[in-house]
């Protein structure tokens, strides 16, 4: 589904990314860890298409379609999803109409009517049913004034209704209680299907005790510099990223 | 001939025309004399700055329409508020038209400027309000009273509320090649009334069109007055909008600015507390575009002690346009435990676009509370990528943006159907269908 090769980037002439190769397949959960600085939110971000960051080599690509001229918006449309490390507050508008502009404009790139309001509705109720949202909490205005915990639960719940392909969660877990953070995952886990993928992108190994990834990959200065399985996570829980650092080295 | 030697000599003509036994023509003659001696405004004085007048005294305007002229209601309907039943008091060219207004004298009195200076039922009323708060100095002000004759007059009288709101709408046709317009507006609100105005000028043509607007709002004791300005004008016209407003104590007075349109537009808002615990808002919405320019001058002139100031600009300027913001704060030393606050955010779309921001305060007590903050930026580019990354196109994200940043202006705008109708004019201005109902 999607394959990074040889991916270099920059923000303002400072190279982040040094080389990242990844291959996500339909039905995989990978997850990225590494220390803080080593670009993983610059990945995140660089396959979500923020435009601040340069690819300078190598490419992206999305079932086997190149993303590098693809606008943010685009990437969304073909089934990218990027849940926020720290979702952007909107005042004035609320859940629920945002969620009605993001599906519909969606659904206009692929040619498709507005989606008819009882249908909407009803996704609306069994999404956030999923996630736990009460409703009065859908016609506050986007972010505002929500909780740490309710923004990322927020972000999920967007990530459900939009139903990506791939769906990448920047520190998610960051800010979650152990409430919060059981949600989220649930929430997760049961979007989770064979057609589908998900990058974790995590600081601490607390969040692969609930969604369970296939892969685990560990990023340093821009660069993947170990992948294995789940066991890989607690290894680094045990041994922290020192160990890793001195093997880059030699 | 230049535009001042036009209306002084203008002057003459117009005094032909009216009652000079009238003691309001003492005022107007007075008025003369004072713009004769100032003549317009120039940029060299520190109002007037940014905004400059000689254009639009090259335009040789005619003072006098020469014809009355009839609109049909269902061409103009799109600038009432016809959503709802309101009292309405409209001019076209000037003049005031009986058949698209709706006036009335239950109870209050909802009518016309001309009948209240020339009656003498309400001479006692013109004699205490009339020019009384109204600027004797300023060069425009002076202007528009010495010819000031028609306009809207409306008087709610101790406890009293209209059952409705009230418009107050002038259209110009286009029937002359040029118009200088200059209705003049009072209106009381007596002890514990209340009463809510929208006001709107429009030109519906491509002449060019100047009007010089006076105001002067009286709130008595405990009054509640909401005022609301929708300068939406084609790119050939211009306005001069000077608004006066006495308050006594506990009065609540609010003024919404909305200004989208127009070649040309300078507000002189002027509070003058005049009692204790009053509340005075100022908020105003600018989405500019092509070259058009609008000034926000404003004056909250604290005079008593234990009152309140809320100011809120919100400006979004693109291509040339370009903004003022010059906001002026007075707390006088007896004026103790004032709360003024001041606000005026920016956000400039275009390299090409302006904005002047000057807050001004002059605080000579000791015991206040003033607050004052400006902004000026571009949409933040990471709640655009936000937006984008959940498929919103650029466009449509810009202009969510947007509205959220001047959504918090539109809060304290008590007339549902006013709220709908601004939200659908911003939307429209920036361009894009929303898909839903802000």
């Amino acid at each position: 589904m999607l394959k990074i090769k040889n991916l270099h980037a920059s923000v303002e002439d400072k190279e982040i990314l040094k080389g990242i190769n990844l291959e996500v397949n339909a039905g995989e959960v990978h997850a990225i860890m590494g220390p803080n600085g080593s670009g993983k939110s610059t990945l995140a971000a660089v396959i979500a298409g923020k435009e601040e960051f340069q690819i300078t080599e190598g490419s992206v690509e999305l079932e086997g379609e190149n993303l590098e001229d693809s606008a943010p918006e685009d990437r969304a449309h073909k089934g990218i999803f990027m849940s926020f490390q720290y979702p952007v507050e909107i005042p004035g508008v609320s859940v629920t109409n945002f969620m009605k502009t993001a599906i519909n404009e969606s659904r206009k790139a692929r040619g498709l009517e507005d989606m008819p309001a009882n249908e909407m509705l009803k996704l609306i109720r069994e999404k956030s049913e999923l996630l736990e949202i009460d409703r009065k909490f859908l016609s506050r205005s986007l972010n505002e004034g929500f909780s740490g915990g309710e923004k990322k639960r927020n972000e999920i719940f967007q990530m459900a209704m939009l139903e990506p392909k791939l769906a990448i969660l920047d520190e998610t877990d960051s800010g979650l209680d152990i409430d919060a953070l059981r949600i989220v995952a649930n929430g997760v886990n049961k979007l989770k299907n064979k057609d589908n993928a998900v990058i974790l992108i995590t600081h601490y190994q607390r969040l692969l005790e609930y969604i369970v990834p296939d892969f685990v990959h560990v990023l340093h200065d821009g660069k993947i510099v170990k992948s294995g399985g789940k066991e890989l996570a607690f290894e680094l829980e045990e041994k922290g990223y020192d160990w890793l650092k001195n093997e880059a080295v030699v | 001939m230049d535009l001042k030697e036009k209306l002084i000599s203008s002057f003459m003509a117009f005094e032909s025309d009216v009652d000079l036994d009238h003691p309001v023509h003492d005022i107007r003659s007075m008025a003369i004399k004072n713009f004769e001696r100032k003549g317009f405004p120039t940029k060299k004085e520190e109002a007037w700055k940014y905004t400059s007048l000689n254009g639009l005294q090259k335009i040789d305007f005619t003072i006098f329409p020469k014809e009355t002229n009839a609109l049909e209601y269902k061409d103009v309907k799109k600038y009432f508020l016809h959503e709802i039943d309101t009292y309405k008091i409209v001019f076209i060219d000037g003049i005031y038209s009986s058949y698209l207004s709706e006036t009335t004298h239950d109870g209050v009195d909802i009518c016309l400027m001309s009948s209240a200076l020339t009656k003498p039922m309400y001479e006692a009323i013109i004699d205490v309000y009339f020019n009384k708060i109204a600027s004797r100095d300023e060069s425009l002000t002076t202007l528009n009273t010495a010819f000031s004759r028609e306009g809207a007059y409306i008087y709610i009288p101790k406890n009293k509320m209209p059952k409705k709101p009230i418009e107050i709408l002038h259209f110009a046709t286009g029937n002359e090649a040029t118009l200088l317009l200059q209705p003049r507006n009072l209106i009381i609100a007596e002890e514990n009334a209340e009463l809510q105005v929208i006001e709107r000028h429009q030109s519906l043509t491509t002449n060019e069109v100047l009007t010089n607007s006076v105001t002067e709002i009286f709130a008595a004791k405990n009054a509640i007055v909401d005022y609301y300005k929708v300068q939406n004008n084609v790119g050939t016209a211009s306005l001069i909008d000077n608004t006066y407003i006495d308050q006594k104590d506990k009065s609540v007075v609010k003024v919404h600015t909305f200004s989208f349109g127009g070649n040309l537009t300078r507000n002189n808002l002027n509070f003058y507390q005049n009692g204790e615990y009053i509340d005075s808002t100022l908020k105003g919405v600018t989405i500019l575009g092509e070259k058009q320019h609008v000034d926000h001058c404003t004056l909250v002139h604290h005079k008593q002690p234990n009152c309140e100031s809320h100011q809120d600009y919100k400006g979004i300027y693109g291509e040339n346009s370009t903004g003022v913001f010059n906001g002026k704060i007075v707390v006088d030393k007896i004026a103790q435990k004032t709360d003024a606050f001041q606000q005026n955010n920016n956000i400039l779309i275009s390299d090409k676009a302006t904005i002047n921001s000057k807050p001004q305060l002059e605080i000579f007590a000791d015991d206040v509370k003033c607050s004052h903050g400006c902004t000026i930026g571009q949409l933040d580019e990471n709640a655009l990528f936000y937006l984008r990354s959940r498929g919103i196109p650029k466009k449509e994200a810009q202009a969510l943006l947007m509205y959220a940043f001047a959504n918090n202006v539109l809060e304290s705008v008590r007339i549902p159907e006013l709220k709908t109708r601004i939200n659908k004019l911003i939307a429209n201005k920036l361009g894009v269908n929303l898909g839903f109902n802000l």
